[in-house]
């Protein structure tokens, strides 16, 4: 771990806040404490939104609560309404759903991923990787993407919509639908509707490979910063099919070292509260998560696109797995820690998940009537899934008339957050020691958070151009020395 | 045979019967004046407002007023239907309406009846009542949250199943719906899901416990017509399905 997570006497030091944090999901700050000679001493991401779903939920009655809870974010609702499924699945005895309903969900999975991919990759990250760091800031952005790379922009509105479209087919509705029932789907597929989504996928495929390709070629023109930028050694986290194939909607836990070291795997995620924890750290309401049996300052542990294609053995689709081979070969026999390199994993899964609802389209069981099955009730259920963003664990408990009693949710996000801070932490060291404040600088703590797709509030989010003020503070008047502002049409100034 | 008699409601000709309410000849024309708490099963209850309309320049409620020969009785008006988007907005705000998590949205006569009249945000400041959920019973939940004190649910089980299931208790601003038991449970009644009691509420309050959300968005009473040409929730055969019908 970093040393830079709190400093000796911050009494005695400048603090500098990034607050908002520009094109990432919600609200958060990073806020910078630093000397007279401009030395970094302390570096922490702060997530200052506070949601409270784990209260208000409790005495409400459990088949209403993937409904409710999805309503934690806008971008990838779906994720929180599959893993709280699963876990109502479990309180209602469905211990295995039907092949038509896993099948329905899984599509819907899939199209989610592909959305928020491309959401995440051309909307808010492409930026970062078209244009210079110190580029102008008001190119900075879609609108500049759309104005110097139409055709880029073009194609992630269109992967978008296509992501979208899946969703409402399945789900009911592009945004917070009711698919999703207790032990199952409430609807399959109609021909009318495979055929409608059939029509464009061979060209999302092609976009997709498009994308990783890009995403390479950014690589190949500067190795090295690529390699270095917010780059550190971790453990990863993430589900794995049986055969160890990469696999979003279901399969066992897995662990890997920094070294590529499997320290658990295919355990159930049942049992998770045994094999991680979360610990509280006085200065941030996001908690942070580690696994057990190596402890908080050695457990931490990455999560999202770049922990799974570093965890998998293999990808089930023959486009993505050719990509993934090439880029586990970056790592040479140890996971890839690149930081940078969670878009090209983002992309990946991308493609893979475009290869995926192509073979689920073809699967006559997405036309089945057999949607639902019941079982024996039970009082405790736990769901997980890997959403876009990263594993995500729903666990409750519901009192014998069925209202939810407690609810625990680790969402993909918390489990990057100590992650998130030493990659910041890295940054601050490398690229912002010893120097000025300028907003070109600070960009770079943006970049590097920005490559975890950070959903900060799963509720609001932002796009483009959020007002930015930058504060340098002398520490021991409380005097403010400089301001830095950033309009919201995106030019800069300094004030009083 | 009598000559037929009439009113005329928004300028068209309406006929009615001796003892019929402009409500009842209104619908017996097939023309829709909304409401909620009214239910031609059971005797006019004029308590929720809804259904005001203009006779002869006076405001009265549809369901409780007689028809009379000659009455000129306006509906669909510009002030009317302001009057009746205020009256649904204080009903939004008085309870916790979650429209977008509730397993009757798509198929609330609630929700219908405010698409109806205009209404697309509450406007007043929402109470925020901290309401309880009664999961006690096998068969069904009560959601407190939701009541809008109709009384339909009072009525049925005392008019219709005899067995006095529910009451409103408290006045003015206090009234809120009980369960006629001393705990206060409806896990302690004989209430059953195949009562009429759990038909005819108009909101999401009582539903049957263990499911939700069965119906795909699109399929759901009022998706794709509005309630002027579905009608209520409770007056369809399917209504426990909550299934549209074309």
């Amino acid at each position: 771990m970093s040393t830079l997570e709190t400093a000796a006497q911050p009494e005695y030091l400048c603090r500098i806040a990034i607050d908002p944090l520009s094109r990432v999901e919600g609200h958060g700050k990073v806020t910078l404490f630093t000397d007279r000679d401009h030395h970094i001493r302390q570096a922490r991401l702060h997530i200052v939104e506070f949601r409270g779903f784990e209260k208000f939920i409790q005495g409400r009655p459990y088949w209403e609560v993937p409904v409710v809870v999805q309503r934690l974010c806008g971008i990838c609702p779906v994720s929180h309404n599959l893993a709280a499924s699963k876990a109502v699945d479990q309180l209602v005895g469905a211990h295995e759903i039907t092949p038509t309903a896993e099948k329905i969900r899984r599509l819907m999975h899939y199209g989610q991923t592909l959305q928020s991919h491309a959401v995440h990759f051309f909307h808010l990250a492409s930026p970062d990787f078209l244009f210079e760091f110190d580029a102008e800031v008001a190119r900075r952005n879609i609108g500049g993407v759309m104005a110097d790379y139409p055709d880029v922009a073009r194609q992630g509105v269109r992967l978008r919509k296509y992501g979208q479209e899946v969703i409402r087919v399945t789900a009911g509705k592009r945004v917070h639908g009711t698919g999703n029932v207790p032990g199952g789907v409430n609807k399959a597929l109609t021909l009318q509707e495979r055929n409608y989504l059939l029509a464009d996928l061979d060209l999302m495929i092609q976009w997709g490979r498009n994308i990783v390709k890009l995403i390479k070629q950014a690589y190949a023109l500067n190795p090295g910063y690529f390699s270095d930028f917010a780059t550190i050694r971790s453990n990863y986290l993430s589900l794995v099919r049986a055969d160890g194939a990469l696999d979003l909607y279901h399969g066992g836990l897995r662990t890997k070292n920094d070294q590529g070291q499997i320290l658990f795997d295919h355990l159930d995620y049942r049992r998770y509260a045994q094999v991680l924890r979360e610990q509280v750290k006085p200065w941030s309401y996001m908690k942070f998560p580690f696994i057990n049996s190596l402890g908080p300052d050695r457990g931490w542990y990455r999560v999202g696109p770049l922990a799974r294609i570093n965890n998998c053995d293999f990808i089930p689709t023959p486009l993505a797995e050719d990509e993934r081979r090439e880029f586990a070969a970056l790592g040479e026999g140890q996971p890839v820690h690149l930081t940078l390199a969670y878009h090209w994993a983002r992309m990946i899964e991308l493609l893979h998940a475009a290869e995926a609802i192509h073979e689920l389209l073809l699967d006559p069981d997405i036309f089945g009537d057999e949607l639902v099955v019941r079982g024996e009730m039970a009082r405790e259920g736990v769901g997980v899934i890997e959403a876009p963003r990263g594993t995500l664990f729903h666990h409750y408990r519901i009192n014998e008339d069925g209202l939810i009693e407690k609810a625990n949710l680790i969402v993909s996000t918390t489990n990057n957050n100590q992650a998130m801070n030493e990659s910041i932490r890295q940054v601050a060291e490398r690229y912002l020691d010893g120097k000025e404040l300028t907003e070109p600088l600070l960009n770079q703590i943006e970049v590097a958070v920005r490559a975890y797709d950070p959903c900060l509030s799963c509720a609001t989010h932002a796009l483009g151009q959020m007002p930015l003020y930058v504060e340098l503070v002398e520490a021991e008047t409380g005097t403010v020395m400089d301001c830095l502002v950033r309009d919201a049409d995106g030019t800069f100034r300094h004030s009083g | 045979m009598s000559e037929e008699q009439s009113f005329t409601l928004d300028g068209r000709r309406v006929p009615f019967q001796a003892g019929q309410t402009i409500m009842a000849a209104a619908l017996a024309a097939g023309v829709y004046i909304p409401h909620l708490c009214f239910n031609r099963e059971f005797a006019p209850h004029g308590s929720c407002r809804v259904c005001l309309v203009g006779v002869n320049g006076r405001m009265q409620a549809a369901c409780t007023t007689p028809a009379a020969a000659g009455q000129t009785v306006e509906s669909e008006t510009g002030e009317i239907r302001e009057i009746r988007r205020g009256i649904l907005q204080m009903l939004f705000v008085e309870g916790n309406h979650v429209c977008p998590a509730c397993e009757k949205s798509g198929a609330c006569q609630l929700q219908a009846v405010a698409y109806y009249v205009g209404m697309l945000a509450p406007h007043y400041t929402h109470f925020y009542p901290r309401r309880p959920v009664d999961a006690s019973h096998p068969e069904a939940v009560i959601d407190f949250n939701r009541c809008i004190l109709c009384e339909l649910c009072v009525r049925a089980s005392r008019d219709v199943d005899g067995k006095n299931v529910f009451a409103v208790q408290g006045r003015g601003i206090e009234a809120h719906l009980v369960v006629n038991t001393p705990s206060g449970k409806l896990g302690a009644t004989d209430f059953s899901i195949h009562d009429k009691a759990a038909q005819v509420c108009p909101t999401g309050a009582i539903l049957t416990k263990h499911r939700g959300y069965e119906i795909p968005i699109g399929q759901r009473l009022y998706d794709r017509k509005p309630i002027s040409v579905v009608g209520d929730v409770a007056t369809l055969s399917e209504s426990k399905g909550g299934r549209r019908h074309d």
